[in-house]
């Protein structure tokens, strides 16, 4: 029985590369949208574990109520430089600099980036910056937290403050360029056929991003130029005490810094929606609506800002609009997690390490969501406002969902681009530990939070103390959880089993090429033989055996012999010309 | 593969919300309820934790029923049914989220008026009568188009900020305890700078019984009693009876959080913010800074007494005879060329600042 795979495969036989790239280059100044892509991948995980000491020092403080493991400023340095990290310079450049550079030209068949050096400079942005930012705990690091609110960042020491606003206005620099580059390679670079409805998923969540990274960005650096003149010269933007106004500031950092939430999981959204639809051998269910919800989600991401306010001095009818924009959001985000459940209904799933991940991501993302609506609603925004539920609520969407998805990404990946497997039983014990820890780590903290733990706090009432300690040994489980991952990527990279083009019979361009892909990526432009998702497409005897389901009913069956169907079914069309739409087989 | 039978579906949705609605009632996520709005919030969050929790079990359901049902044997290579979509069915579940997150708005709205929170100028009752002219911005906004020299009175009047701060800081030992910080100027419409939270309905044409103002300053609250000159470091407040609490900063933000009350507001230095509420239940309760405002944030907490009226009026008596004194010093002593350990020093009995404590401020501005 010939399958999907095997069509694209044969289709693509062409433009397979015969000669792997060199590995020296992964290793220097190169404009090599590869290179760059692992450059990216490798640095950012680099300060993702950084970001992970600074949280296990926060852990480490709070596991008892008494402030006794690091002095109080410290430990504001600690928990601002966390999170400034985590966001900053693992998950936005790791999911769009990362996977981005490396996935963006292979799914559309190009040969690099629009602008290659633009790519490259976008990244080498990143490691000083970083260091940068490392180095300011020689010199008395930022301690106002990761949003450095006014008037506390103007009294702060300010060699501390200057370093912060600087890193920020960089990585903030190579956002915008990186978000012009793939705005510019999906829109010209796509190989003919390759409509934007034929795109893998991945391509529009980047496409999503980007814009949001390009109309958002440029707003944080004004806010950043403004507040460096109110630490440097005096000035008074944000200062009270001049005539200025603090809340000026907040609408301005949030008015980025909600987007940058949607430009943390979008892209981990295209990247679940790839993972899911190989691993359970299934076309993603419902293509056109979860990719549209993205761009529904871009959208709507940019009028949601001041829910970040609600207790900040802000007019009630503001208050009202937020609460309902941001209500609304949760509607498309729905939508794409109702499709990849169905997706998976029905599959046939082989259970592998990247599946687990995005599993594990759609269970903890769900309750990052319902507790987003729940942070949304005024009154009890009102209530948990700075405290420890809203903790748990963003560890929940920003660990629990961009992590764990940029972990499932890592498992599906990483046979591509090191051209071996990763070993499935670290793999697996690399997911439990997290899920586990995780769980630990950030589940108490909601009970913490309604009950009147208020965050970013050095110390806190001893009746806690239980509550804290289960977190502080959640955040150790997952201290040890990265072990078997590095072990595992470390140990497969060099002697792992060599993974051949397409492990996982994936359907998408990236796979029609040699792993790792040579310079330039294909030998040949790639054809589309097949669509992105048309699992199932060679194989039309298979009984459609899942819920909701009709096949003696003609308009919910649409099958080949559909009376609906005025023109060939696009999937089985023999004509290659009738081809290249979104199947029509709606059952 | 077998879609499971009518009846296993039909109970397992019965189980599921069975278990959704016994856990919204009993989570046990909550400190007790210590003011009149507190219960409205409280349903409102069973609500929304019924339907999360349904939520939540259906998509873990799903996740572990597949994982175990639909889990491909080894050997088999082929691929799973060609289904790509089905728009009665992704209608469906883009309507059904649509439709709940519709219901949790306007119940949040309706708790939110409840609170009176969309009353945007509640707090001129307790102001002056002038004030009420100019308290329909819809008034303003007619007046602006006809004659500009009234309506330029009018804009000036519908500066609830500045009046605000002005008619506080009339009081004495308010106007001891907070720095002069220009005062933020409202937009003429909309753009009111000076919010509020926690008024009912039925009072919004009626002052306050009992206006007491909080000035939050790093790292403690001051709590000032109009009418009496007394300055203290904890909140006393009588129960049952209608308190209004202004609040401001001195320096940089802070928020005052009383989490049996669930009401928050930030204090924000140039804004002046208020909260309005009834506590319905004696006790004490802890008063938490909710905004990062420097090292000892964590150490930013006082209590609030809610006790009965004679105990209150008690209370206050014997704080009015120690705060004439420490008044007295207050005023006599200029803040300006003094540091913040000076300034805070008399206070530090009220606010149970101990000696070790002002110590370590002292070792923190030492270094920093």
């Amino acid at each position: 029985m010939t399958q999907a795979a095997q069509i694209q495969e044969e289709a693509n036989q062409l433009a397979h590369g015969n000669k792997p790239g060199n590995w020296k280059e992964y290793f220097s100044f190169s404009t090599d949208h590869k290179v760059i892509g692992i450059q990216y991948l490798v640095t950012t995980f680099f300060f993702y574990l950084i970001g992970g000491v600074l949280a296990t020092l926060v852990r480490t403080e709070l596991a008892t109520p008494e402030s006794d493991f690091v002095s109080r400023e410290v430990y504001n340095s600690l928990f601002t430089v966390h999170a400034t990290v985590m966001i900053f310079l693992w998950i936005v450049p790791g999911a769009t600099g990362g996977f981005g550079n490396y996935l963006i030209p292979l799914m559309i068949g190009a040969r690099d980036m629009a602008f290659p050096r633009l790519n490259a400079l976008a990244f080498w942005i990143i490691p000083p910056t970083g260091l940068m930012l490392m180095s300011s705990f020689l010199v008395g690091a930022p301690g106002a937290g990761w949003t450095n609110y006014p008037p506390l960042s103007l009294v702060s020491p300010k060699a501390g403050e200057m370093i912060w606003i600087l890193s920020i206005l960089l990585l903030g620099t190579s956002s915008i360029l990186a978000a012009v580059n793939f705005i510019v390679t999906i829109f010209k670079m796509r190989v003919p056929g390759m409509g934007l409805n034929q795109m893998p998923l991945f391509c529009w969540s980047m496409l999503a991003t980007s814009f949001l990274a390009l109309i958002a960005t440029p707003v944080l650096a004004g806010a950043m130029i403004l507040l460096s003149f109110d630490v440097l010269i005096g000035t008074a933007f944000f200062n009270p005490t001049g005539g200025g106004d603090p809340i000026i500031y907040q609408h301005l950092f949030w008015f980025y810094s909600h987007p940058a939430v949607y430009i943390m999981i979008l892209p981990i959204f295209g990247m679940i929606s790839e993972i899911v639809s190989v691993h359970s051998r299934k076309p993603i269910f419902g293509y056109k609506a979860i990719a549209y919800s993205s761009i529904a989600i871009c959208g709507l991401g940019l009028i949601v800002w001041a829910h970040h306010m609600f207790t900040s001095g802000t007019p009630p009818w503001l208050r009202m609009f937020f609460m309902i924009t941001t209500m609304v959001i949760s509607v498309p985000t729905g939508i794409k997690i109702f499709s990849w459940l169905a997706t998976l209904w029905g599959g046939k799933l082989d259970m592998s390490s990247a599946l687990l991940f995005a599993m594990g991501f759609i269970c903890l993302f769900v309750i990052g969501g319902i507790s987003g609506v729940m942070t949304a609603s005024v009154p009890f925004d009102i209530h948990v406002h700075d405290t420890y539920f809203v903790v748990a609520h963003l560890h929940y969407v920003l660990f629990g969902g961009s992590v764990f998805g940029l972990y499932g990404g890592f498992y599906h990946w990483f046979p591509k681009i090191t051209g071996r497997m990763m070993s499935e039983a670290w793999g697996k014990a690399h997911f439990w530990l997290t899920f586990i820890g995780f769980n630990l780590a950030f589940m108490p903290m909601h009970k913490l939070g309604m009950e009147g733990m208020n965050r970013r706090v050095a110390e806190y009432d001893p009746k806690f103390a239980t509550l804290n300690l289960i977190c502080t040994i959640g955040a150790y489980l997952l201290a040890v959880s990265t072990i078997p991952f590095i072990v595992n990527a470390t140990w497969s990279w060099l002697r792992g089993k060599p993974a051949g083009d397409n492990p996982w019979r994936a359907l998408t361009l990236e796979w029609m090429t040699t792993s790792p892909p040579p310079v330039e990526n294909f030998e040949a432009d790639p054809v589309l033989a097949t669509g992105p998702y048309d699992y199932g497409m060679g194989s039309r005897a298979t009984e459609v055996d899942v819920p909701f389901s009709e096949a003696d009913d003609p308009t919910l069956s649409a099958g080949p012999s559909s009376t609906l169907r005025a023109k060939p079914d696009p999937v089985v069309a023999a004509n290659p010309s009738d081809r290249g739409d979104e199947s029509y087989n709606r059952e | 593969m077998n879609i499971p039978s009518q009846i296993t579906t039909l109970l397992a949705g019965i189980l599921l919300t069975l278990i959704s609605f016994w856990y919204g009632q009993n989570h046990n996520l909550l400190p007790v309820e210590a003011s009149k709005n507190a219960a409205s919030v409280d349903s409102l969050f069973n609500a929304m934790l019924t339907i999360g929790t349904g939520i939540f079990l259906l998509v873990a359901g799903i996740l572990i029923y597949s994982a175990i049902k639909f889990r491909r044997d080894p050997d088999d290579t082929s691929d799973g049914p060609p289904v790509h979509g089905n728009i009665p069915l992704e209608i469906l579940w883009t309507a059904i989220p649509a439709i709940i997150v519709l219901g949790i708005s306007v119940y949040s709205f309706d708790v939110y008026m409840d609170e009176n929170g969309m009353n945007p100028m509640d707090h001129m009752a307790h102001g002056k009568a002038q004030h009420q002219v100019a308290a329909q911005p819809g008034n303003a906004v007619a007046q602006l188009t006809g004659s500009p020299a009234f309506a330029a009175t009018l804009v000036s009047q519908a500066d609830p900020n500045q009046q605000q701060a002005e008619s506080i800081l009339k009081d004495p030992a308010t106007n001891a305890v907070r720095e002069d910080i220009p005062q933020r100027k409202d937009a003429p419409t909309l753009g009111t700078v000076s919010p509020r939270v926690g008024s009912s309905p039925e009072k919004t044409e009626k002052p306050a019984e009992v206006v007491i103002s909080a000035t939050g300053m790093q790292y403690a609250w001051l709590f000032t009693y109009p009418g009496t000159e007394v300055v203290a470091g904890e909140l006393h407040v009588p129960l049952g009876r209608d308190v209004l609490i202004n609040i401001s900063a001195n320096d940089v933000l802070h928020a005052f959080w009383v989490p049996e009350f669930r009401l928050k507001q930030d204090a924000v230095p140039g804004r002046q913010t208020e909260i309005r509420f009834t506590p319905t239940r004696e006790g004490q309760y802890p008063l938490i800074c909710a905004e990062l405002c420097g090292a000892y944030h964590g150490a930013m907490k006082t209590i609030v007494v809610v006790e009965p009226q004679e105990a209150y009026d008690s209370w206050l008596q014997s704080q009015e005879v120690a705060s004439a004194e420490v008044l007295d010093r207050a005023i006599a002593a200029n803040p300006a060329t003094m540091t913040d350990e000076e300034y805070l020093a008399p206070y530090a009995q009220d606010i149970g600042i101990t000696a070790a404590a002002l110590e370590q401020l002292h070792s923190h501005e030492g270094h920093s």
